[in-house]
């Protein structure tokens, strides 16, 4: 008996381990599928992410046509959102200007996500560096992150550019602290220590085994820090220091807006809406993913 | 304890060197001359050599580093290249106003937070539950200088309630309070729901119900001062997005805080005021960091610090 016992254990099988691993992102999928506030959250990212890359289509306006005989005219059924102090619409300027803040958001992060994962990594695999990677992480993370950003402008000058790296260097130490936490959780497993025991090289130990296992905590601080990053970049459009008018930049919408308030709300109301929104989609998403992607929540 | 103070106190020395070389360097990378800007296009060689040394410009950088930090020690941020008065004088000049500002829109967002977080924690699932976490939410995600214009336009240029702009005392600092402090009460309410959802769970709290405790006073002496660890800190953090959030609150009500200076010292490229500013707001958010840490033992004297 017990030798048939023993010859009917098999050693597991690749694509068994993978579906395995499949299944955890299936199961977190199942589990956001299920979760109400990020299923609005995506919503939203998704009308906004669509109407940025259909504008052409959903508008029939020029994005930076003056038209004198019609400034500032209230919301209408020609100018569904009003228009501006040159006649330009206001919905097609906030169609077009979400590309702007979205791919603000968009270079940020990843900038600020593959430079925080580089040197988490680094910091969490490789003690001896810890102590400095994280001691100029300190150093960062004594500025408050737009007071940082507005520094780094300072030093880059005013511009869409500069905001964008500005903005994203503010927000690496936030992708360092959390990656290297996370490495130092994983680095002391039982199946990196069996690889290091093999000999494996330990840029193949990091690809192969530490990156995929800390992926989750990756995934919801960079959904959230999407946010983050286009409320900075917004307001550094808005204190003149991102991008410059006539770019559509929401910030830079707000920022032109102010001065016609009392005669136009329409130029401030509906760009800053369109922030408020695309921030609400993703702090909404990054709360339902941090819940599906977490194993300890049932 | 006091060795943990000690230690944390040189590493906030450390940290704040490395803050004022960071910022140094940074700042002395700016492209253009300051000195040619002060002095204008048609400035003469001499004016222009004179002007360089009187500021200490014609020296290598590390001595410029080191004879400024001489000064930041002794409480001397520089001078002004643009008003010629002492970053310090005007720093203490506009010190009060952020302050002020700051302690308000802290006290509105955790009186507000804190109450919101209790109620929605005890009503937890209700329909009120779902629609004040909603509201918060949307509160965080909303840019503070869009929630600032309408406030403005509501009850400062409507109703005439507050002044538009401007500093004329306790009144003209309410609406850039709220404004501030809607995104610090949002993120509490929202921490201190959970970490009371958290407290009322464990054992001791469903064992004083058992016997019949009453759960009002179970909230305010049993789960709170537990909730508040995680609140204490959220708070103190919440201070540094303060700081930074009143640059542009400053900014939008034209209050005379050091926020707007920082913003119109960039604009001029005045780069001692500049350079002073954020050294000054670094520290001070270094030292209350530091602060909430020590408030930690007296919350929770499970904590001690060796």
């Amino acid at each position: 008996m017990l030798t048939k016992t023993e010859t009917n254990v098999q050693p597991a099988k690749w694509d068994e381990m993978e579906s395995a691993s499949v299944s955890f992102f299936g199961m977190a999928w199942k589990k956001l599928r299920k979760n109400k506030g990020a299923m609005i959250g995506g919503s939203i990212l998704l009308f906004f992410i669509l109407t940025s890359v259909f504008a052409p289509v959903l508008t029939h306006y020029p994005v930076n046509e003056m038209r004198y005989d019609e400034t500032l005219k209230p919301p209408s059924r020609e100018h569904w959102l009003g228009t501006d102090e040159f006649g330009r619409d206001i919905y097609t300027r906030i169609l077009y200007g979400g590309r702007v803040s979205l791919l603000m958001g968009l270079v940020a992060v990843s900038i600020a996500g593959s430079v925080g994962v580089f040197l988490g990594v680094i910091a969490g695999y490789y003690r001896r560096l810890d102590l400095y990677i994280m001691q100029l992480m300190d150093i960062l993370l004594a500025f408050p992150s737009l007071l940082m950003a507005i520094a780094i402008v300072a030093v880059l000058g005013v511009g869409l550019t500069n905001a964008m790296i500005a903005v994203a260097i503010s927000v690496i130490p936030s992708f360092v602290r959390v990656v290297r936490g996370s490495v130092l959780a994983v680095r002391e497993k039982e199946y990196i220590e069996s690889a290091r025991a093999l000999g494996v090289r330990d840029w193949k130990i990091i690809v192969r085994h530490i990156l995929p296992n800390i992926a989750s905590p990756i995934i919801v601080l960079a959904t959230l820090q999407f946010g983050v990053s286009i409320l900075s970049a917004a307001a550094l459009s808005f204190l003149g220091l991102g991008a410059q008018p006539p770019n559509p930049e929401w910030g830079a919408l707000v920022f032109v807006g102010k001065s016609f308030l009392s005669q136009a709300w329409w130029m401030t109301l509906y760009p800053g809406l369109a922030i408020m929104l695309v921030v609400l989609g993703f702090n909404l998403l990054g709360d339902g993913l941090r819940d599906a992607l977490d194993p300890r929540i049932k | 304890m006091p060795s943990y103070l000690l230690k944390r106190l040189l590493t906030m020395g450390i940290t704040l060197i490395g803050v004022s070389l960071l910022v140094f360097m940074m700042l002395h990378l700016i492209p253009g001359d300051p000195v040619r800007y002060i002095l204008g296009d048609f400035a003469t060689p001499e004016s222009i050599a004179e002007l360089e040394s009187r500021l200490g410009l014609d020296k290598p950088l590390p001595m410029q580093y080191l004879h400024y930090m001489a000064g930041v020690i002794q409480g001397d941020l520089g001078t002004s290249y643009v008003t010629g008065y002492a970053v310090m004088e005007e720093i203490a000049n506009r010190f009060p106003i952020t302050a002020q500002l700051a302690v308000y829109s802290i006290l509105f967002g955790s009186i507000f937070g804190i109450l919101i977080g209790i109620i929605t924690a005890m009503k937890q699932n209700t329909i009120l539950d779902q629609l004040v976490m909603v509201i918060s939410l949307i509160g965080i995600s909303a840019p503070s200088f869009w929630i600032a214009l309408f406030l403005i336009l509501l009850f400062a240029y409507h109703l005439g309630f507050f002044p538009i702009s401007g500093y004329k005392g306790f009144y003209s600092l309410i609406l850039p309070s709220i404004t501030l402090g809607l995104g610090t009460a949002g993120n509490i309410a929202r921490m201190t729901r959970s970490s009371m959802l958290e407290v009322i769970k464990q054992d001791y709290i469903r064992t004083a119900q058992a016997k019949g405790a009453n759960l009002y006073r179970l909230i305010f002496q049993h789960s709170l001062q537990n909730a508040m660890i995680p609140v204490t800190t959220l708070i103190g953090l919440q201070f540094g997005a303060l700081m930074a959030g009143a640059v542009v609150t400053e900014t939008v009500f034209a209050l005379p805080g050091m926020g707007s200076l920082i913003v119109s010292a960039i604009a001029t490229r005045d780069i001692p005021t500049v350079q002073g500013l954020i050294l000054f707001m670094a520290f001070l958010f270094i030292v209350v960091n530091l602060l909430v840490d020590l408030i930690y033992t007296k919350l929770d004297p499970r904590i001690r610090y060796e």
